[in-house]
């Protein structure tokens, strides 16, 4: 067959297509998003859907298992948290159609809040886990995952990290299996985990748990290759290629099954060499293992590698002092290059009214998570997925036991309510909160890559889809009467709302509403421009930290229209009109009606 | 073979990823085993990207060692400063002659290097400098000044000219095959 360049994540979606999954579900996440953004590739075999999080993707994979259909449910490492209730069921309810787990995890932190290491999770679950080294890998430990599990009767944990879900490199494609046919079979004693129920399936993990071990010590991907130094290398994961590149007369064994750990194969690897050193990404895992399996040996682990960050065949030479990694450039005059929001971003205005009323937000997890950042600067929290509100009600209720009250609001996303913001704000509402809680809804997941969710109005599949209608939910589903919506880019009329939802004495939700500028990046509109006699250089306009606006050699604002896409915010903020359309007649961007777009005018 | 290494920079949205493929493509079909890697997520938001290809006879790492790049190829010239101790002693660096201002210096907050391209001139075995931008502009269209930093890539590399312009036809929507193939020649043709 074949041979192609793909991508961990593109592999992992081959994988599903040959190993005859016909059921993936996902919520998007860095650096797992593509994954299930390439299963549709297949979806003429394979039904891919967007869960509202990872606990419904999960459990939604989990009752596909139970037809016999092989089922396949990513998520990036924080994701898993959210699945973490169905993930330990599964376990103990095993798989009847094999189901596989991703997690990606993020060591690097390059797009997440920290660096856990889900390995964790695997002998926590006591449940195999899978953990490729590249791209073949990745393709070939699906098929290898969906044998597991059906043989074993687990569900099957599959680790990727960052470098393995973004690297390319060459993968070999097969046929595609043909699939058992799904039939739902009732199998009360393994499904219904009431606890008498249930001790019994914690036996079975047990001895399952047994049986993998020694499977572990025969796996065909726990390979040991031959050194010519009796010095060893144990790794997992992508640290197995940095290995090799710093060890190239080492012997390796390399563990594509690092838990349950290979025990047996492990001593005799152990008897060939003098010392081990033992690489991978995060905590040290398969290396407690080993120094429980071989208490005698001399081996170097986290001793002496980083506990944080990415591995890298750098960060190994220099932890053994074997590279001098002094710069040849220091750095301190290059500036930073922050991401920011984009120039349109409907989410700008909203942020800029919060400096002016000298409003601090309870974050979350965005793109608006940006307006964190200089110059906007407003917003002093972040923790998780839909902690805007919960951190909030929290604070409100704490200094209310003492007397006090807080200028401060919630913001989050569309899709991050959807996923874990609404149960949030039924406590607000239950608990007599007071809050104002402000929904950015840009109608789509932004951040990851423009995922739809269920305000979109179209599936991952590209079919028509009911549409949540936030407002609506929020006033006649919760019954919160002081729900109200505004536009984007209006800059005064998200002012006053604000100003007249802080001093309420109940709670409320302020909806903004305006599609991700993204969504018409193919359109062209007519950008903004500066009048120079009558810009007095007062850089409010800098404020709204659009990237779009700097200053030219006179101090005068400079809009860079290539960038702009004339949103007409900058407009509003400037006291001296000094800032209006190039072109009246337009075509401008905030005159297209909110509701063109929502029913189908994505261009 | 030694494995080699190429470093593509830029700002979000300048087509790098892009880029990368096609290079990896290339290198892919004249045999060489190839790894690339690139860094997705935050940094689409107008921040920086890196991509970088290594390729060989038996390449293990997808990452890039410090002081190891044999090209940097940048689509902005901070950007060629930013990754420098990436590159090699021996190391070459193509620039595009574009300066795209971060946020923080376009809020006033922080200084652009007004001696960026001298400071790569110091820290290079060879520099060149190519106004893509400028010629993607003038060929009609500001996206394919990617294509342009591939073709001046190419001319410098030992690779039968054929093949990247078959990943270039292949690679990019039928529409605008022309378009492209003229923009890789324009970098190839280019003499500093």
């Amino acid at each position: 067959m074949a041979k192609e360049l793909l991508s961990g994540n593109e592999a992992i979606a081959r994988g599903a297509y040959e190993a005859g999954i016909t059921f993936a579900s996902a919520y998007p996440g860095t650096p797992s998003t593509e994954i299930l953004e390439n299963i549709i590739r297949y979806k003429d075999v394979i039904h891919a859907q967007w869960g509202a999080n990872e606990k419904t993707a999960m459990e939604e994979a989990l009752g596909a298992s139970f037809t016999g259909a092989r089922a396949l449910v990513a998520m990036k490492h924080v994701g898993l948290n959210v699945a973490a209730d169905p993930f330990f069921s599964a376990s103990y309810i095993g798989a009847t159609g094999a189901l596989v787990i991703i997690s990606a995890d993020d060591p690097g932190m390059h797009s997440s809040q920290n660096e856990q290491d889900n390995r964790h999770y695997a002998v926590a679950a006591k449940m195999p886990v899978l953990e490729p080294a590249d791209s073949q890998e990745a393709r070939d430990m699906v098929l290898e995952a969906v044998k597991i599990s059906e043989t074993f009767d687990t569900p099957v944990l599959i680790r990727m990290t960052t470098r393995t879900c973004h690297s390319r490199s060459a993968v070999e494609l097969g046929e595609r299996q043909t699939p058992p046919e799904p039939e739902y079979k009732s199998d009360f004693l393994k499904r219904n985990l009431l606890p008498g129920n249930a001790r019994k399936r914690h036996a079975a993990v047990e001895e399952r748990l047994k049986k993998l071990a020694l499977f572990s010590d025969t796996f065909s991907h726990n390979i040991i290759s031959k050194g010519k130094e009796r010095i060893g290398v144990l790794a997992s994961g992508v640290s197995y290629q940095y290995g090799r590149e710093v060890f190239p007369d080492a012997w390796f064994l390399k563990l594509a099954l690092p838990y349950p750990f290979p025990v047996n194969l492990f001593r005799r690897f152990a008897d060939l060499v003098d010392k081990i050193y033992v690489l991978e990404e995060n905590d040290p895992i398969i290396e407690t293992f080993a120094r429980l399996a071989t208490p005698q040996k001399e081996i170097i682990g986290k001793d002496v590698f980083p506990l944080l960050g990415e591995m890298s065949q750098d960060t190994i030479r220099a932890s053994l002092g074997l590279k001098d990694m002094t710069p040849r450039h220091d750095g301190a005059t290059i500036p930073g290059r922050p991401p920011s929001l984009c120039a349109g971003c409907p989410h700008t205005a909203f942020f800029y009214n919060l400096g002016v009323l000298k409003v601090q937000s309870r974050g979350d997890i965005g793109c608006y998570t940006l307006g964190a950042l200089r110059p906007l600067s407003a917003m002093d929290t972040c923790v998780d997925m839909g902690a805007s509100i919960t951190v909030l009600l929290g604070i409100e209720k704490a200094l209310e036991k003492a007397g006090k009250t807080i200028k401060q609001v919630a913001v989050i996303g569309d899709s991050t309510f959807f996923h874990s913001g609404i149960t949030g704000l039924v406590d607000i509402i239950y608990n007599h909160g007071k809050s104002t809680v402000v929904i950015l809804d840009n109608s789509i997941t932004a951040m990851t890559g423009h995922q739809e969710n269920p305000g979109s109005g179209k599936t991952l599949m590209g079919q028509e889809a009911r549409r949540i209608d936030i407002a609506k939910l929020v006033r006649d589903g919760l019954g919160l009467e002081h729900t109200y919506e505004v536009d984007g880019y209006d800059v005064k009329a998200i002012r006053e709302l604000l100003k007249r939802e802080l001093l309420r004495e109940e709670p409320s939700v302020i909806v903004i509403r305006r599609p991700c500028v993204l969504l018409y990046r193919k359109a062209k509109w007519s950008p903004m421009s500066v009048d120079k006699e009558k810009c007095t250089s007062c850089k409010v306009c800098l404020r709204l930290g659009c990237p779009a606006i700097s200053s030219d050699s006179d101090d005068k604002s400079l809009i860079n229209e290539a960038l702009c896409t004339g949103c007409g915010v900058c407009a509003q903020v400037c006291a001296f009109k000094a800032i209006s359309f190039a072109d009246d007649k337009g075509p401008h961007i905030n005159s297209v009606s909110l509701e063109s777009f929502l029913t189908g005018g994505q261009q | 073979m030694k494995t080699k290494s190429i470093l593509i920079c830029g700002v979000g949205g300048q087509g790098i990823l892009t880029a990368s493929d096609l290079l990896s493509d290339v290198l892919l079909l004249a045999g060489f085993q190839v790894k690339k890697s690139e860094v997705h997520g935050m940094s689409q938001r107008g921040g920086d990207v890196i991509s970088t290809v290594r390729y060989g006879d038996q390449v293990f790492s997808p990452l890039p060692a410090l002081k190891e790049i044999d090209y940097i190829l940048a689509f902005e010239k901070l950007e060629a400063l930013r990754n420098i101790n990436y590159l090699s002693e021996k190391g070459k660096i193509l620039v595009n002659d574009f300066e795209w201002q971060p946020l923080p210096v376009a809020a006033g907050l922080e200084k652009y290097p007004a001696d960026t391209i001298e400071q790569l001139q110091k820290l290079a075995a060879e520099l060149v400098v190519i106004p893509a931008t400028r010629l993607a502009n003038e060929l009609g269209n500001e996206k394919v000044s990617n294509v342009i930093l591939i073709g001046l890539l190419a001319s410098r590399m030992d690779i039968d000219k054929k093949l990247w312009l078959e990943v270039v036809a292949k690679k990019v929507p039928p529409r605008f095959i022309d378009l492209n193939l003229k923009a890789f020649e324009c970098g190839y043709n280019f003499k500093p």
